[in-house]
């Protein structure tokens, strides 16, 4: 990893164990690995990601512990969790905001990466590491949804399962195998609750190999630019402990507020009323992290490119590195880009404002302008059908093209030399030159 | 190799190194563990299909008398919905006179029921987009109407108007007599 170790066993008992096991060693290289000494907040949601998927595990043991996982039960138990299992209420409130938690960290934590480049050589296999990561959570928390088994569950279920039906020939018996039957049913439910037990723990070994992954190349910064000298980095601990542990302690308070005063702010109040396989609920939405999909998928008229372009956009993040083109990894040093990436973010979130609207709402209520094709230009499809096109654009035209046609900002020598050549930093009488320092 | 062992005396052991023999084992040995593994594979794939009891599902009948004229019955069949509509005479005329109009999933009313049973829809209640249930009477076409993604259907449960690729299903039935229906 780091190269070499600078681990001493100082007792004999260490001694004996570094020679056999050495697992104390590990850990201390993992606290000692030299880091970038310029790294922002942006760069402690690893950390909170980390902590998140532990909370997810503990707080679902404790509920599988009383959880029933079929059709006739499952509701009612989850109501048995939330009235009279000792703190069930809490266990619960925690896994389902958790759930929240866990996609607010990890999309901060790709735009993160998306803005300073860090799905560029040498950190590819690290980045498609995370989009693995990112498509385990979203089976993951799916799965999750549905076992309550209310109304947004069960057709939840049915819609997202149906997705697949979308494939030619394949189709239908792909997804009557996921079925286990001819509808969504307790075989259903049953073997998503087994499949929502072990995927957290794939996610867990897939998270050790993205850890592996980036102690090779070690981290991007904020300023892109390669770790040139020991000058530029500080050890893990405990510099990066405090400043994870301390954006940790933030997020917790941000976790715990909604725990406490708001614990079904995020969620559907439809999902307090029992499955019932004969009636659709009116207006049928996913859970928040999912509405951009859901709004790419109801933005094209036809079935099967609805689905296609839904599974793509979650592709372009897997091809990311061989897009773009620019050899600049952080925007910092791109203005071109760092506005056409602001354009993405608003493009992704408009996506989601539309996928929790019904496809025909008025954008601006009260006018109807024109009917362009389908439907009203002021229409939430047809911002939706603008927004994808700018999310495609933004992978397949602006990245590719902007890399070449740019003109970048120039980049610092290293890490430090910002820091240094920073007018506050100059002593007193000497003009500043970069250059000739480290 | 071969003239190097000539003259000599058969040795047993020397045979081993023939490597020939060697790629032969190994050949034999990888294709037998692969042949294993997907020989196991199928049962562990397989499992997860609809088990015996759930394929030995029941038909059902239904008696149509509990249906008004104009309404529709919903039952449950095979786990998904089953609509058991009672058309009026108007809602059959708009369906016969709309046989000719441009559609996705070109269908006649006639091919959608019983003969001579105009009146009798029996039709899977599962939109053909991604499965909701659509709602009765709904949308432009006074069929049904989903919520999910705005699907419009007819009074012929026909796909007129949004995302879904075909009309809505007409499952296996037979009338048993002139006011029950067996299904499935
Ligand atoms: C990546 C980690 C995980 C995520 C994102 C996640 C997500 C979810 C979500 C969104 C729900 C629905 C909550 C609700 O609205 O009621 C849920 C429920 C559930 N989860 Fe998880 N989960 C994770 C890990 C686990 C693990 C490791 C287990 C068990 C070992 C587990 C067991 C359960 C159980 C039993 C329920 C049903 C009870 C309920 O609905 O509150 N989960 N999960
Ligand atoms: S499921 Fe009916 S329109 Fe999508």
């Amino acid at each position: 990893m780091s190269g070499h170790s600078s681990y001493e066993p100082k007792t004999g008992i260490e001694r004996w164990l570094d020679t056999r096991l050495p697992i104390v060693r590990f850990g201390a290289d993992l606290l000692d690995f030299p880091t970038p000494k310029n790294l922002n907040y942006w760069w402690t949601f690893g950390g909170i990601l980390a902590m998140c998927l532990g909370i997810q595990i503990v707080t679902g043991i404790v509920l599988a512990m009383h959880y029933v996982p079929h059709v006739d039960y499952a509701f009612n138990s989850v109501e048995r969790i939330m009235r009279d299992v000792n703190f069930g209420w809490l266990v619960r409130y925690m896994h389902a905001n958790g759930a929240s938690m866990f996609f607010i960290a990890v999309y901060i934590h790709m735009f993160r990466g998306l803005y300073y480049g860090s799905y560029k050589a040498p950190r590819e296999i690290l980045w498609i590491l995370g989009c693995v990561i990112y498509l385990l959570m979203m089976a993951t928390a799916f799965m999750g949804y549905v076992l309550p088994w209310g109304q947004m569950s069960f057709h939840g279920a049915v819609v997202i399962t149906n997705l697949f039906g979308a494939l030619p020939i394949v189709g239908e018996s792909i997804t009557t195998w996921l079925w286990g039957g001819f509808a969504v049913d307790n075989a259903t439910l049953n073997r998503f609750f087994s499949l929502h037990f072990l995927l957290p723990f794939m996610i867990a070994g897939v998270v050790i190999l993205h850890i592996w992954a980036l102690h090779v190349p070690g981290n991007n910064n904020p300023t892109g630019v390669n770790v040139k000298s020991k000058e530029d980095t500080v050890p893990f601990h405990p510099y990066y402990t405090v400043k994870d542990g301390f954006a940790i302690s933030l997020f917790l308070l941000m976790f715990a507020t909604f725990v406490f005063f708001q614990p079904n702010a995020l969620g559907d109040a439809v999902n307090y009323v029992p499955a019932n396989p004969l009636v659709t609920p009116a207006h049928i939405v996913p859970e928040w992290y999912f509405l951009p999909f859901y709004a790419i998928l109801r933005a094209v008229p036809d079935k099967l490119m609805g689905v296609l372009l839904m599974f793509g956009a979650i592709a372009m993040l897997f091809v990311l590195p061989w897009l773009d083109t620019s050899k600049v990894r952080s925007m910092r040093y791109r203005p071109t880009a760092k506005l056409y990436f602001g354009l993405f973010v608003l493009a992704c979130l408009i996506l989601g404002y539309c996928g929790g609207r019904l496809p025909d709402d008025p954008v601006i209520p009260g006018i109807s302008t024109f009917q362009l094709l389908d439907a009203d230009l002021n229409s939430m499809v047809w911002l939706s059908r603008v927004a994808t096109a700018y999310y495609f654009g933004y992978f397949v035209v602006i990245l590719p093209i902007l890399g070449l046609t740019e003109t970048p900002l120039p980049q610092p020598e290293s890490i430090s030399a910002p820091v240094l050549s920073h007018p506050a930093n100059a002593p007193a009488g000497a003009a500043a030159s970069p250059e000739k320092r480290g | 190799m071969a003239d190097t062992v000539a003259g000599a005396s058969p040795d047993p052991h020397a045979a081993g190194d023939d490597p020939s023999r060697r790629d032969f084992i190994h050949i034999a040995a990888t294709t037998a563990a692969i042949g294993a593994v997907a020989g196991l594979a199928w049962p562990f794939i397989d499992q997860m299909n609809p088990a015996g009891d759930t394929l030995a599902l029941a038909s059902v009948e239904f008696d149509l008398t509990k249906v008004e004229q104009g309404q529709q019955v919903v039952l449950k069949w095979r786990g998904k919905p089953l609509f058991v509509r009672s058309r009026t005479g108007a809602e059959i005329a708009k369906a016969v006179k709309d046989d000719t109009a441009s559609m996705r999933d070109p269908a006649r009313d006639e091919d959608r029921h019983k003969p001579g049973k105009a009146e009798w829809l029996i039709l899977v209640g599962t939109c053909t987009h991604l499965g909701c249930v659509p709602t009765f009477g709904g949308g432009d076409y006074g069929g049904w109407f989903c919520p999910c993604h705005g699907s419009h259907y007819d009074t012929s449960g026909r796909i007129r108007k949004g995302p879904a690729p075909t009309n809505l299903a007409v499952p296996e039935y037979a009338f048993l007599s002139d006011t029950k229906v067996k299904i499935g």
